[in-house]
């Protein structure tokens, strides 16, 4: 392999930039009629990732697969793989093969034949393509229904059929879209495993539509993250979390409060921030490029802010609130306190504790406080 | 009468009339073929075993009172009659085979524009739907005959044709049993294609894409995804064009000649001018039977296959 250093073994091809992507998607848009679907789209991706798309329903997350596998044509920009301009190749010539979104399992079919498809298309021999299907039946669990149709299977069986049918030709790319939706958690997190573990063994590529974000953390080299078909922010999965640019993708990523101010405060190593909305003045320890007065948005994820019944020592970065409502999860419990300009604010508290003499309950006048380096300022 | 009688009564009277409804939901198309299928066919199948008499009507009655004893009458030298007298076979089997070429031949034509009709947009759908549906709107003779001015020898082809110089002398189409398959699969077309269309429109486009990417060419695909999921459609369509077409009369009788051997003319002869009702009877007995056992064993093939698979 050409490759400098393997993703797996930790290089990060995408910062080093030391080889040419695999994937090169240029200004790429697709409208249908007046309605723009993806929106001058540019994104390189590089061999051996596991790129997940995330992204609102309807936001252009199957239009940018179906443009890659060659079943939409682009109204503008061009595709790239390996090299090669995909702009004439039709789908059946591409180095892709795609998981759909409904599946398209063929219906007349058994699982055993629909899986076993693509390698008789190229003319792999019937003893070959038996054993092959036989290996990726048991990978995905359904050595017991090859002989059954489609229409005999329950939906997550199906699932992986078409999981099971796109992964058999070991493709240079493969795009999935929502491949682990209608499995239970167990058997989704051993399929998970199972696709890093595909991804290593053969070096194919991935490209995974998913609406579920946690998914998108744990198996992801990069995450796209969407927004009514344009890419609004790239990175790696804790960049995206740790540092979203937007209060778009703040918000979709995980849950987190975001509190509207202006700039009180603005100088080479800090910032402040007055928000109404939480009466305080946020304190920031780095430097943000902005004016004095300037509108800003302060975000900051649930678990890193603490409660207590003391006020917090300092003259920043704390809000006074009741405990609204409180959801006890196992690992962890949920507070929403209600601040006085009527702002819900969430905290997640882990319960280390079997048994809390000293717990939070309803009704309980508190603080919100936390540190000057836990959120982030956003411009927008 | 107390109020809460009237009340009972009625709902007694409503739910009788709701089960009234449900029959007669179900009974009206029962009664339809009774009185229309079964019936005619009873008496049909009654005449097959009468014996053929210059009379009014012109066959014998089965049953006699005889000596104060009832007698059944039953000959079944019509159905001997046409083992004996090999043009009925060879009447049977040529219109088989023209049956058999004809929806052939409809189903290579029809396919085609069926799918091209599912796959195109939504507004030319509708026009071209139309136009497949339009000649139904003027008699079906009218159509026919019009085939004669096309196909006769100095009709609208033979006429191009030798203005062009192609051919000196007209090319005899008329009376041959290439007029017959003309007049066949134009008139017959209509029922291959729409339900080849209504199976078509319903093939996921998701399919051919998921054909695709795997590797597979237009062709291929074809071959493999399209023919066999609208499997259902062909069979339905063949059906409609070959059923019809065993027992068909008008057409081989306008355009073909008299060398087109087909069971509807000799039924046709039997009655009209033989007057021969059992032996007709018979004709037509057999026919039936002909055309009802394969149907039966193709629905059962189908129940089999559907079973199988669900
Ligand atoms: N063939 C089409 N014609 C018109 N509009 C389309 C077509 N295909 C998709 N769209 C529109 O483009 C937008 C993006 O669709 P797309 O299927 O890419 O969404 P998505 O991100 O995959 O959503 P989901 O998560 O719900 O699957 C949607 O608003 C959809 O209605
Ligand atoms: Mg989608």
């Amino acid at each position: 392999m050409d490759t400098p250093q393997k993703i797996a073994n930790g290089a990060k091809p995408w910062i080093e930039q030391a080889e040419t992507p695999f994937i090169r998607i240029s200004n790429l848009t697709k409208k249908f009629g007046e309605f723009t679907a993806v929106d001058n789209i540019t994104l390189d991706i590089y061999r051996e990732e596991l790129f997940c798309l995330l992204g609102g329903s309807g936001c252009g997350k199957s239009t940018l697969l179906r443009m890659l596998a060659g079943f939409e044509n682009p109204t503008s920009g061009r595709v790239e793989i390996d090299g090669q301009d995909m702009a004439n190749v039709p789908a059946y010539a591409r180095p892709t093969n795609m998981m759909f979104q409904s599946y398209a399992l063929f219906p007349h079919m058994t699982v055993e034949k629909n899986v076993a498809y693509g390698l008789m298309r190229d003319g792999v021999s019937k003893s070959d393509a038996a054993d092959q299907v036989a290996d990726m039946l048991n990978l995905v669990q359904l050595s017991e229904f090859a002989k059954r149709k489609p229409e005999q299977l329950s939906g997550g069986q199906r699932q992986r059929v078409a999981l099971a049918r796109s992964l058999i030709k070991k493709p240079k790319l493969l795009l999935l879209d929502e491949p682990l939706g209608a499995l239970d958690k167990k058997l989704r997190e051993e399929t998970q495993f199972e696709l890093i573990n595909i991804q290593e063994s053969l070096g194919v590529t991935f490209i995974v539509v998913t609406h579920d974000q946690e998914e998108a953390m744990t198996l992801s080299t990069r995450i796209g993250v969407m927004d009514q078909g344009e890419i609004v922010q790239v990175g790696e999965p804790h960049e995206v979390y740790e540092f979203p640019q937007t209060r778009f993708v703040a918000d979709f990523i995980g849950s987190v409060n975001i509190f509207e101010g202006r700039v009180s405060a603005d100088a080479t190593d800090y910032v402040r921030i007055h928000s109404q909305e939480g009466d305080c003045d946020i304190h920031v320890s780095h430097g943000v490029s902005c004016t004095e007065n300037q509108k800003l948005w302060f975000a900051i994820r649930p678990e890193k802010l603490t409660i207590s019944r003391e006020k917090p020592r300092g003259k920043f970065n704390f809000v006074k609130g009741v405990i609204d409502e409180i959801a006890y999860q196992g690992n962890l419990s949920v507070y929403r306190i209600k601040l006085a300009s009527g702002k819900i604010v969430r905290v997640t508290k882990s319960n280390r504790a079997r048994h809390d003499g000293d717990a939070f309950s309803w009704d309980d006048n508190v603080y919100v406080s936390w540190d000057e380096a836990a959120g982030v300022v956003l411009a927008q | 009468m107390s109020k809460t009688n009237g009340i009972s009564i009625g709902r007694r009277i409503f739910n009788r009339i709701g089960t009234y409804g449900r029959s007669l939901v179900i009974g009206v198309p029962l009664w339809w073929l009774i009185i229309f299928f079964l019936i005619p066919f009873a008496v049909v199948f009654k005449i097959s075993f009468a014996e053929s008499l210059i009379a009014r009507p012109p066959y014998s009655k089965l049953l006699e009172w005889k000596d104060g004893l009832m007698v059944l009458k039953l000959h079944l030298s019509n159905y001997g009659y046409l083992i004996d007298d090999d043009l009925y076979i060879l009447a049977y089997w040529s219109s088989i085979k023209v049956a058999f070429f004809s929806t052939l031949i409809a189903l290579l034509i029809a396919y085609p524009m069926a799918y091209y009709i599912a796959r195109t947009t939504e507004r030319r759908r509708g026009v071209l739907l139309m136009l497949i549906i339009l000649p139904f709107w003027t008699s079906f003779l009218l159509r026919v005959y019009a085939w004669i001015g096309i196909l006769k020898t100095n009709g609208i082809i033979n006429n191009v044709l030798m203005s062009l110089g192609i051919t000196s002398e007209p090319i005899v189409m008329m009376q041959t049993n290439f007029a017959v398959y003309v007049g066949i699969v134009y008139t017959y077309l209509p029922f291959m294609i729409l339900p080849l269309f209504t199976n078509l429109v319903k093939l996921d486009n998701s399919l051919l894409e998921a054909s695709a990417d795997l590797g597979a060419s237009p062709i291929t695909t074809f071959f493999k995804v399209t023919l066999p999921l609208s499997m259902p459609g062909m069979i339905a369509g063949s059906m409609l064009v070959f059923i019809p077409v065993v027992g068909e009369f008008v057409i081989p009788a306008l355009l073909g000649g008299p060398d087109t051997l087909m069971i509807g003319k000799v039924l046709w002869n039997e009655f009209f001018s033989n007057r021969d009702w059992p032996v007709a009877s018979a004709v037509a007995i057999v026919m039936l039977v002909l055309l009802i056992v394969p149907i039966v064993l193709m629905r059962n093939a189908q129940q089999a296959s559907a079973g199988a698979s669900s």
